[in-house]
């Protein structure tokens, strides 16, 4: 059942969603996707609930992006099924899509407009017009922080104020589910934290969220649940605080592969696994205090964190480098 | 292994016409070059054939060869018009802005969007006609309200020709492979389609060539109608502009899909 507290603060934004309640906002079964003899899907079922914040996470080319494609239509279906808000894929598309924002890995913003224009253009797409459009397209240059950009040309805008602007443009029709494909990549740290809090918001709102990135601190961050994807399976699904506690050492110990080489010729029959990752090791442990007294007494240098999400990721799909 | 199978035949909505007003917002901001361009070059046209060419000539069928040509090129620019924007404009809205991806996460779908382009493309090879009636009219070489009804006739060709640009548009993997088009299709149509010079007066294979392509059709119908008489068999020319029209548009829309649904 939906918490109280989600359709308190429901506003247009999602409303419809939170009082769907149990059925699956997404839910995909048997899903398959084969290019030219080679599988990009290989049979994926998930099910995301009204609501949640979901993450998809995976090497290049584990089929992220196919995924996504095959919600929206963009790429048939070989076998398997896909139901957005309880209408299938491709049947209901048109259905669907009215009902959903989209932000593209890639800037699709129309460079013949300015900012405003470009909301009003894509909101028309959906039928939208009237006194309604024009306080919605405030208050979204409001949220996107963009109200003295209105009349910008989007080729004077900074790479963080087009994505804001993308994330508007995707909000125009009050969605209730939201598809994100690497909506931060290529954002400075400040223009990062902006999105996420949006982001926040919208969650906080009832939206249902589907976000791919290649950022494992911003999935632990947002997300409720992950789906870590490789050559097209996921090979697991949890809370990323689940993930965490299921796969790898809670401690993380790292130290330059100088001072490894010198552990490591001694060999000490610690409590702990190593890892070698470009220049350095990293040792993961539930006994940290053991392995650092004995780092100490060699005297190496090193530092302790907490296991995270890239602890996880790295510890399922490996560490050779993908295309 | 796929399941659903697209229908064979496109099946656009109303929703087509948020596309075609995308267009006319941005081609408002370019207006008054792109109305420069519809008005001064029949204008040159006209004075550089019409008087340079025409004095040699003196009369062709009947009538002044400025009459002749005017009632050529209202075809011919709208054939132009319609090419470019059915492939320069739209490869750059397909392929270089991914305008067309972007409204795909919109209830919008391809078959609306194809069609909006090729209203559009129509459009444009409208208003081409238009400043050519106008300016024509003004020089004095119109006959009566009959041109009126070239228009939606010039429309229609347009419809066609656009058509048949999205096809090269949905197969082109850059700007330069509209070259080819141009070069085996338009410039042949241009020349051998009774717009420079009557179709009678080439050899009996290139006449049948000639009627085997949609502009010279758009040529029989709209220059009667400019030189205050009526056009004769319709019907036969009207099928032809509009099953190339149909035919490349059904084709156009499977290719884009097949590019971009994938």
């Amino acid at each position: 059942m939906t918490p109280p507290t989600a359709n308190a603060l429901a506003d247009d934004t999602g409303a419809a969603a939170v009082a769907e309640g149990t059925r699956p906002a997404i839910d995909i079964q048997g899903l398959r996707k084969v290019y030219n003899g080679t599988s990009a899907v290989d049979g994926i079922d998930l099910a995301i609930p009204s609501g949640e914040f979901f993450g998809l996470l995976g090497p290049n080319g584990a089929g992220k992006t196919t995924t996504l494609r095959m919600l929206l239509g963009l790429t048939p279906i070989d076998a398997g099924s896909v139901r957005v808000l309880g209408m299938p894929i491709p049947e209901q598309e048109r259905e669907i899509r009215a009902r959903l924002g989209v932000v593209p890995q890639f800037d699709t913003l129309d460079p013949d407009f300015t900012v405003e224009e470009n909301l009003l253009t894509y909101a028309s797409y959906f039928g939208l017009s009237g006194p309604a459009l024009t306080r919605r397209i405030e208050e979204l240059l409001e949220l996107a922080n963009l109200e003295t950009r209105r009349r910008a040309r989007i080729d004077t805008l900074s790479g963080g104020m087009k994505r804001r602007l993308t994330l508007a443009r995707a909000l125009i029709n009050g969605p209730e589910v939201v598809i994100l494909d690497e909506p931060t990549t290529g954002l400075d740290p400040q223009a990062r934290h902006h999105l996420w809090r949006q982001l926040r918001r919208l969650r906080e709102r009832g939206v249902t969220l589907v976000l791919t990135t290649h950022y494992m601190e911003e999935a632990e961050e947002l997300c409720d649940r992950v789906a870590i994807i490789d050559a097209g399976r996921i090979i697991a699904c949890d809370s990323p605080r689940a993930l965490i506690a299921e796969h790898v050492e809670p401690w993380v110990i790292s130290l330059s592969a100088a001072s490894a080489r010198r552990f490591i010729a001694d060999p000490a029959t610690l409590p702990a696994r190593m890892l070698e990752i470009a220049d350095s090791w990293l040792i993961y442990t539930a006994d940290p205090a053991a392995v650092r007294a004995e780092l100490e007494s060699a005297g190496l240098a090193h530092s302790t964190r907490a296991a995270n999400l890239e602890d996880v990721f790295l510890r399922l799909t490996g560490h050779d480098l993908r295309e | 292994m796929t399941r659903t199978r697209r229908p064979l035949l496109p099946r656009p909505s109303l929703r087509f016409v948020p596309v075609w007003r995308r267009n006319l917002r941005v081609w408002r901001k370019l207006m008054m070059p792109s109305l420069l361009g519809n008005f001064g070059e029949p204008v040159l046209y006209l004075l550089a054939f019409g008087y340079g060419f025409g004095r040699l000539v003196g009369e062709l069928d009947g009538m002044s060869y400025m009459v002749f040509i005017a009632s050529g090129i209202i075809c011919s620019s709208a054939m132009f018009t319609a090419s470019f924007e059915g492939m320069y404009s739209a490869y750059t809205r397909m392929a270089e802005q991914n305008t067309w991806l972007a409204m795909l996460g919109t209830p919008l779908t391809l078959d609306d969007i194809v069609f909006a382009e090729a209203v559009w493309a129509a459009s444009k090879g409208l208003v081409s006609a238009v400043a050519i009636l106008v300016v024509a009219s003004a020089l004095g070489l119109v006959s009566d309200a009959r041109a009126l009804l070239a228009l939606p006739v010039v429309f229609l060709a347009a419809f066609t020709f656009g058509s048949l640009a999205l096809v090269i548009t949905a197969v082109a993997r850059s700007y330069d492979f509209f070259l080819y088009y141009f070069t085996l299709a338009i410039t042949p149509m241009l020349l051998l389609s009774g717009i420079f010079f009557p179709l009678q007066e080439m050899p009996e294979w290139v006449q049948g060539l000639a009627l085997a392509l949609p502009l010279a059709h758009v040529v029989e119908i709209v220059r009667p109608l400019m030189t205050g008489s009526w056009p004769t068999g319709v019907g036969l020319h009207l099928t032809v502009i509009v099953s190339y029209g149909a035919v490349a548009l059904v084709l156009a829309t499977a290719l884009i899909h097949r590019r971009l649904i994938r």
